[in-house]
């Protein structure tokens, strides 16, 4: 102890001292104030360019989860849309198929009517041309049968089991 | 790294070579160990002028290479002298009529014939004047200050000319800057008061570390390892911790039971435990300065010893061994001169966090 009291040197201390808190204040001033601001605005700056990029890859993802919810919808709506079109088809098919029957119906019924008809004229003129014809035999067999009595009423009698034929 | 380190070492063991050669001469061996010894302790101390090396000539004349230094002296009145009047000791400088010598590195007052005076445990009895000189670590602190004023100053500004990155030598430094702030200050004081204490805390490291680096270069200026100097260090912790502490700091000092016990059980045990505590705010400093003196002090001369032993040794063994000794050695002091300035900072830092700790329920109460 007595060794370093020895030792010890006023002069020193006090240039000590006086230099050290002088190299302080001087430091605290001109470097260690520029320095730690600045380091501590570039972590601000990191911190913060860190956060955005953060922020920017949030709004990606949503970005990302809205466009596959809306390409979701789309092919939904085209399904939705291809599946009324197919129906649309059948339904139209069906509908034509069934006023293509009616149709058909129509054209058969008026058909069977005319045909009807025509046959209905054909026998009144059949019975006309029978009526006719019967007439004209009636002639003729009356024009023979004058000459001859016994073959006159075997015609007739043919005759007549022909027309009841009809 | 490494092999610069490597270099520095081995220019430091070359450049301190000569010291010890040419102290020695032919003269017999116990001299030689006397003279190294001297040699050692005239290292150790601070010394009025700057001188590189010394060498004896063919008549046994001391010649000093380096430069004088201004000696500066209240005794009566402002003397200014230049140190090169001692003549390293040898004679009297005499100024305005007074005579002064220089005895064992004192500067003393004394007649005309330079006769000391002694006391019966044989110490100087004469009048030592205020002494004030620019000693040889006054200029290596006047350099190392210089030295960090423009470095980091350099560092402060490369950041605005270079887009918030730092620049050159910067680039070094600014990871140790952001070390002492994220490893030493914030984990020991706090993220809210870290940044009061910052300017000390960086200050104090590098200039611990410049010098004790200094001190291993070929210069060997043991500035670090002057009593004064750690001494004025660790005056300025004592000085920030206690002018800096908070209401919970002195309240751990004198009431540290606080509430845990009624105040006639706290008595008995406050009649000892307060003086422990007050004990403890100088003792807190004063390890400080010792740890970094004596740790400074010792390098020196286990360093300074080796190299003196290779002179002793002469022989094939001996001498390279030591010089081996030497070199580990010098390793060693260029880690244990960043350490000791890490372990300065590091318990500055400590203190400050005691002194500036405020407990959380008091925070809570003042919330309310």
């Amino acid at each position: 102890m007595e060794k370093l009291l020895e030792e010890f040197s006023l002069g020193l201390f006090v240039w000590q001292t006086l230099l050290f808190v002088g190299l302080l204040l001087l430091l605290k001033k001109y470097a260690w104030g520029p320095i730690l601001s600045a380091v501590n605005e570039r972590e601000e700056g990191i911190k913060n360019a860190l956060s955005a990029a953060n922020d920017a890859k949030k709004e990606m993802e949503n970005l990302q989860a809205d466009n596959q919810k809306l390409l979701k919808e789309a092919r939904a709506e085209r399904e939705a849309m291809l599946k009324e079109a197919r129906e649309l088809k059948t339904k139209m098919i069906d509908d034509a198929k069934e006023e293509a029957k009616e149709e058909a119906g129509k054209l058969v019924a008026q058909a069977q009517a005319a045909i009807e008809t025509e046959k209905k004229a054909a026998i009144a003129d059949l019975k006309a041309q029978v009526a006719d014809l019967s007439i004209s035999i009636a002639e003729k067999v009356l024009g023979e049968e004058l000459s001859n009595k016994g073959k006159q009423e075997k015609l007739v009698e043919s005759m007549l089991d022909d027309a009841s034929l009809n | 790294m490494r092999s610069k380190l490597t270099l520095k070492a081995i220019t430091l063991i070359f450049f301190l070579m000569p010291f010890t050669v040419l102290a020695g001469g032919d003269a017999p061996k116990t001299d030689k160990k006397a003279e190294i010894k001297a040699y050692i302790q005239h290292h150790l101390q601070d010394s009025y002028d700057f001188s590189l090396f010394s060498y004896t000539t063919e008549d046994g004349e001391h010649k000093y290479i380096g430069a004088p230094l201004p000696v500066i002296l209240w005794d009566e009145g402002l003397k200014i002298f230049a140190s090169s009047k001692f003549h390293h000791g040898e004679t009297l400088a005499e100024i305005d009529g007074n005579y002064y010598k220089l005895y064992h590195n004192k500067i003393y007052k004394t007649d005309a014939e330079g006769t000391i005076n002694y006391d019966e445990h044989n110490h100087p009895t004469n009048t030592k004047p205020l002494d004030f000189s620019i000693t040889k670590s006054v200029v290596m602190i006047m350099i190392t200050a210089l030295l960090m004023f423009f470095l980091f100053r350099g560092l402060g500004r490369s950041y605005g000319e270079n887009n918030g990155l730092a620049k050159g030598v910067g680039r070094f430094f600014e990871p140790i800057v952001l070390y002492i702030r994220d490893d030493i200050a914030i984990p020991n004081i706090g993220e809210k008061k870290y940044m009061r204490y910052m300017p000390f805390l960086l200050t104090v490291f590098f200039f611990i570390w410049f010098l004790n680096i200094f001190g291993l270069t070929p210069l060997g200026v043991n500035v670090t390892g002057n009593i004064a100097v750690t001494f004025a260090l660790a005056l300025l912790t004592f000085l920030i911790t206690n002018f800096t502490g908070t209401k919970d700091y002195w309240k751990h000092i004198f009431d540290p039971l606080g509430d845990s016990m009624p105040w006639y059980g706290k008595i008995l045990l406050y009649i000892i435990l307060i003086p422990i505590e007050v004990l403890g705010i100088f003792i807190k400093p004063f390890s400080l300065l010792i740890r970094l003196y004596a740790n400074m002090q010792a390098g020196h001369i286990v360093l300074m010893s080796l190299i003196g032993l290779m002179f002793l040794f002469k022989s094939w063994l001996g001498s390279p061994l030591s010089f081996g000794l030497a070199f580990a050695i010098s390793l060693i002091e260029i880690l244990v001169a960043l350490l000791q300035a890490y372990i300065f900072t590091m318990l500055s830092a400590l203190y400050f966090g005691f002194a500036s700790e405020e407990h959380e329920h008091h925070d809570e109460a003042h919330a309310h």
